[in-house]
């Protein structure tokens, strides 16, 4: 499952104003139904799901980055958005360090696999260093798109 | 320590399990599995038969992204190796990272 499949570019958000963990996620998911990909009624129902998902296990896995995620039945399909914070925010990550890149995923209940082939391309390039640097010298959402879906055709590099 | 002193000797334990939690290896059983995996002394990897993994790498666990059905070797070396595994087989097959199977499976 390539970035292209899921990802909302045009929701993308460069820079993110909020400071703090909530105020990210709640932003992300914003940018969501102002692109169209989500409705205006379920903005604080999500939110509070990815939050509440987020209390039970930081997704801050370390290097800088984070996968805030929830199960939905609001989507058919795996949705995600990418935003990214130069000052860094506390998402009590694994490493104790501050995250600057974050992709949020809202999945479909029913369709396990799907979730899991996201996640698995997420993973697979979030894990490269040269990925996550590239990553973070992204400034508009151009350039976001751009980077993802040279990702897609490099799997390997 | 003298040269030529003998080393210890590597103890080693291997077991295939199956993913049989209806979700799979997501990121919350995955980081259950890093968790349990990172209790022993040993090295733990974790082998879908196409890519290795750190069984001890939160990271590298959650890109696995094993689905219900799939099969993983779980090797580990050290020590507390064969303790480790029969733990780690009991986290994913017995206790299903206490998550429920599929329906119709219940």
């Amino acid at each position: 499952m390539k970035f292209e499949d899921f990802v909302c570019f045009e929701a993308t958000i460069p820079e993110l104003q909020s400071t703090d963990r909530d105020g990210i996620i709640a932003e992300l998911v914003s940018a969501l139904v102002q692109a169209g990909k989500l409705p205006s009624a379920s903005e604080a129902e999500i939110t509070k799901a990815v939050i509440k998902r987020e209390n039970e296990a930081s997704t801050g896995m370390g290097k800088g980055v984070a996968v805030p995620h929830v199960k939905h039945p609001v989507v058919d399909d795996v949705l995600a958005v990418i935003g990214q914070s130069d000052t860094g925010i506390n998402f009590s990550s694994l490493d104790e360090q501050p995250v600057y890149s974050v992709i949020l995923l809202i999945s479909p209940p029913d369709n396990p696999d799907r979730h899991l082939r996201a996640m698995e391309n997420i993973f697979k390039h979030l894990q490269k260093e040269k990925f996550r640097k590239f990553l973070r010298q992204c400034q508009t959402p151009e350039a976001f798109e751009d980077l993802l879906k040279e990702a897609d055709e490099n799997p390997s590099w | 320590m003298q040269a030529g002193e003998e080393t210890l000797e590597k103890l080693v334990g291997e077991v295939t399990v199956e993913i049989k939690n209806a979700d799979g290896l997501h990121m919350r059983p995955a980081m259950q599995f890093v968790d349990l995996a990172s209790q022993f002394d040993c090295e733990v990897t974790v082998s879908n038969g196409k890519t290795d993994v750190d069984g001890k790498s939160i990271m590298q666990m959650s890109m696995l992204a094993a689905t219900c059905g799939t099969r993983l070797k779980v090797r580990a070396q050290g020590p507390e190796a064969e303790t480790a595994v029969e733990a780690l087989r009991e986290l994913v097959e017995v206790r299903m990272f206490d998550e429920p199977a599929p329906e119709g499976q219940r």
